[in-house]
């Protein structure tokens, strides 16, 4: 690695941290070993096409040395086997080329999404997402932000060097106030290109973060702070404690401009007055008392959950019980929201299905829907069904006047027309079409409830049509009323509705124009 | 038994069937109940339904869940799969298989939510950058919804690429009968997965081949198999073909009208013939050509200004007269005036 020599110094901690059997940075000589490579990086990159035996990061970077400081907490704390590594775009994109751990490549700024899939998938493992600062404080900033208001239970490394290394040094979310970069070639302008985005202190105002540290690898004592900080974020993970966060302040000696030394010495002069090193977040988040195990649904067998397996004396629908002279029937159904059309459709397709009828049910759409007015076509046929549209209905219930006048017009020549209301409209014509005028909401409202006007409705289009039995009507209603006050109502007014049409036929047979009853 | 269903919550309740218990989403009209179905089924079976903060974040969540080696899926409209197509890429690049339902309204932009079949460009030509394919099934009914994404599944792990559901407003709002068999499918082992294992500690999933060489021969290797699916996957259903005069060409909810519109035109004695794509890619290219070399005319309707009609154009090749329907917008033609569509154009024909 570029940067082995920076790190080559011993960490007290790290010494009571290691196996105390075999020390392996102590070597035959029993000479402290500072050059080691930790064993969670391959020996040889073979995912490089050339120059296997070292990175393809520039002398100085950054990081060499958080690869290291990751490397070597993943083998110290005995995670390599368990740990994922998604590294989306930027110099890091290539982070599979060194770790020895499972690897997921990652579109620009998307790695906490995808970790968030890897994690989800595999909850007991260690997943890592590597970012840059263009990646996750640009592109990425959406599914960095929702990642960590969603508390996963993942790791992000943020490598901030406030500029655009691979792409060759254009300006970054974090690019310093008046630094000059390829796309802020004055410097950046606050007035032009706004401030320096500090993600670090816009993650702590969430609430679930467990961990948000930022750290600097600007000399000996912040890289054994950031050393720190990634062995603890990973520890939180590993202990299921939520999310961490670690920004590391990172130099870029080659896009900079600058030698490593002196890019060292920047990122403490010039960065961390406008980054200031800190620990933003500490802490397990707080879960309201009870929430978590209560948001938990109660686990059932798919069977069950998916409706599979028939309630117990639910209706057997598998074999046809329909009367032998049924014939198709087209219905639509108008009226406004809250008149009960949607539902009036699914009650009768419903009923369809349990006389072993093949039934297809389609809510209307288009503006109207939005605007208070709901209509439904409802196929009922002993044959597949072709075209769930229907342009000609044999039946039209109109639950208004608005829908009477729109769609009478579409209904088949000898069709019916049920309209919700004592009276037809005096202007109102449908030449080679029966309309019948129903009371539904009179009648419903004396039964107790105005809203049985769609049952009321059903209970007539039954009587007219014939399509289906009253039986069928009434076992659907048993099954789909929950509240046994209103499954009473619902019942008269299927009763009331078929009577309606009862009497109506006799009234129309008095007056049959020859005077004969 | 059968139970009454939507097709945006057969597609869910046929996900769990087949051994998915992730799903990535992000509402949208109308899409949504295929993610209301899945917040509310998904986790009572021990499954994982996330609600993301964008389609982007959606697809690569899938993404994620797709390289841990689990079965997973997503579902939106036009304008989320547009959001969508970046991932789409990264997923067919990667190979990684998954599955998103596209329930199609009407576009460009925000357009409106009624159907259209407008998306087949992007799903069936794949809208993302770069080489690769979709898999796209099209269902015309709530049982279809069901039985095509069981289907889907098992074609996006054979062919380790994404399968798409593509339907629209209709059928994806439509209550019919649905029929599930209680037969819980074990998904396949994918060794190539990363599951955060010593057996898997070696695997990577990229899409990155720097090396010129590298890409083209990863490029050649996904063309071997997108040929093979080509040689075994296209499904089509033919009604009436047998003595046809004018073929039908249409796909999804325009399939089930113009079966409609088959009946009534042979009640007046005209012999027409439906020939449904049910897999639009791979297209059944073949099946369409020996259909359609005994008729006089070849008559598609989409609900768009035209856009499978250029694969069925592409498969006869100028044999057949190749004529186009559409509505867009929301409309959908009734039989009624598909029937005159036919009747003038046999008219012109004579």
């Amino acid at each position: 690695m570029a940067n082995e020599s920076v790190i080559g110094v011993m960490d007290p901690e790290v010494k009571s941290e290691a196996s105390p059997e075999v020390d392996p940075k102590v070597n035959n000589d029993g000479y402290e070993q500072v050059h080691s490579k930790s064993p969670v990086f391959y020996d040889l990159y073979e995912r490089k096409s050339e120059l296997k035996h070292q990175t393809h990061y520039c002398p100085g970077c950054g990081h060499g040395v958080v690869h290291k400081l990751i490397a070597e907490a993943l083998q110290d704390l005995g995670l390599q086997d368990k740990t994922i590594f998604v590294s989306p775009v930027g110099c890091s994109v290539f982070a599979y080329y060194y770790f020895d751990v499972g690897n997921v490549q990652s579109a620009h700024g998307r790695a906490p999404a995808a970790a968030t899939g890897v994690k989800r998938s595999c909850p007991d493992k260690i997943v890592i997402a590597y970012q840059g600062d263009g990646d996750l404080a640009a592109i990425g900033t959406a599914e960095i932000v929702h990642a960590a208001n969603r508390g996963e239970k993942i790791t992000v490394f943020f490598v901030n060097n406030g500029i655009y290394g691979m792409t060759g040094g254009q300006m970054a979310p974090t690019t310093l106030v008046g630094q000059k970069s390829t796309t802020s070639p004055w410097g950046r302008r606050p007035s032009n290109e706004g401030f320096p985005l500090h993600m670090a202190e816009l993650l702590a105002t969430l609430e679930a973060p467990a961990y948000i540290e930022r750290v600097a690898l600007s000399d000996n004592k912040n890289i054994m702070k950031a050393r720190r900080a990634i062995r603890k974020a990973l520890e939180i993970q590993r202990d299921g404690a939520g999310f961490s966060f670690v920004e590391i302040l990172s130099p870029c000696p080659t896009i900079w401009g600058k030698d490593p030394v002196e890019a060292r010495r920047w990122v403490l002069e010039k960065m961390t007055p406008t980054f200031p090193l800190n620990v933003f977040r500490d802490r397990r988040p707080e879960m309201p008392a009870g929430n978590e195990k209560e948001n938990v649904p109660p686990q059932r067998p798919v069977a069950d959950v998916l409706g599979i397996i028939p309630k117990q004396g639910a209706h057997d629908n598998s074999k046809p019980k329909h009367a032998h002279h049924f014939r198709d029937v087209k219905i639509k159904i108008a009226g406004l929201g809250g008149q009960g059309v949607l539902l009036l459709g699914q009650l009768l397709i419903e009923m369809g299905m349990r006389e072993g009828l093949e039934v297809s049910w389609l809510p209307s759409y288009g503006p109207e829907m939005r605007s208070g007015s709901a209509h439904c076509h409802v196929c009922l046929s002993k044959e597949r069904i072709g075209s769930p549209l229907i342009s000609h209905p044999d039946v039209l219930v109109a639950m208004n006047e608005y829908s009477l006048r729109k769609f009478a017009h579409e209904v088949v020549s000898g069709g019916i027309i049920l309209y919700n209301g004592a009276s037809i409209p005096a202007d109102f014509t449908a030449p080679e079409v029966q309309v019948v005028g129903i009371p539904a909401a009179e009648i419903a409202d004396k039964l107790g409830s105005t809203k049985a006007a769609n049952i009321v409705m059903m209970g007539a289009l039954l009587e007219e049509t014939e399509c289906l039995a009253p039986g069928t009507a009434l076992s659907v209603l048993e099954d789909k009323v929950k509240k046994l006050d209103l499954l009473e109502i619902d019942r008269k007014a299927l009763t009331a509705g078929r009577l309606f049409i009862d009497e109506q036929a006799h009234i129309g047979a008095v007056s049959q124009p020859d005077g004969f009853a | 038994m059968r139970q009454l269903c939507k097709g945006n919550v057969a597609v869910v309740k046929a996900a769990i069937l087949a051994g998915c218990r992730a799903y990535y989403g992000y509402p949208i009209t109308p899409a949504s109940e295929i993610a209301e179905a899945a917040a509310l089924y998904f986790p009572q079976v021990g499954g994982t339904f996330i609600q993301a903060e964008s389609e982007v974040a959606a697809i690569n969540m899938v993404y994620g869940a797709a390289a841990a080696g689990v079965r997973v899926m997503s579902g939106s409209s036009g304008p989320g799969l547009s959001l969508m197509q970046e991932g789409m890429s990264y997923l067919a690049g990667s190979e990684l298989p998954c599955v998103i339902v596209d329930v199609m309204r009407g576009g460009p932009g925000l357009g409106n939510i009624a159907p259209e079949q407008s998306d087949y460009f992007a799903m069936v030509k794949g809208g993302g950058h770069g080489n690769y394919r979709n898999i796209v099934l099209a269902p015309a009914s709530v049982q279809e919804m069901a039985e095509h994404t069981m289907l889907a599944f098992d074609l996006a792990d054979k062919y380790r690429n994404p399968a798409v559901i593509l339907t629209d407003g209709f059928v994806g709002q439509m209550m019919e009968p649905l029929e599930l068999e209680d037969n819980e499918i074990q998904p396949p082992d994918k060794p190539w997965a990363v599951k955060g294992t010593p057996e898997t500690r070696a695997n990577l999933l990229s899409s990155i081949y720097l090396e010129t060489d590298e890409l083209e021969e990863h490029q050649r290797r996904m063309e071997a198999k997108y040929m093979r699916a080509q040689e075994a996957e296209p499904r089509c259903e033919l009604c009436h073909t047998e003595d046809a005069e004018v073929l039908l060409v249409g796909y999804g909810i325009v399939s089930r009208v113009l079966l409609s519109t088959v009946e009534a035109l042979r009640k007046e004695g005209v012999k027409a013939g439906l020939f449904r794509p049910i897999t639009l890619w791979p297209y059944p290219s073949k099946a369409l050509v020996e259909t359609a070399s005994k008729v006089q005319k070849v008559l598609v309707v989409e609900l768009s200004n035209g856009q499978m009609v250029e694969d069925v154009r592409l498969a006869l090749n100028g044999k057949v007269p190749v004529e186009f329907y559409g509505r867009v917008g929301g409309n959908v033609p009734s039989v009624t005036e598909l029937q005159q569509q036919v009747l003038t154009r046999m008219a012109l024909a004579v």
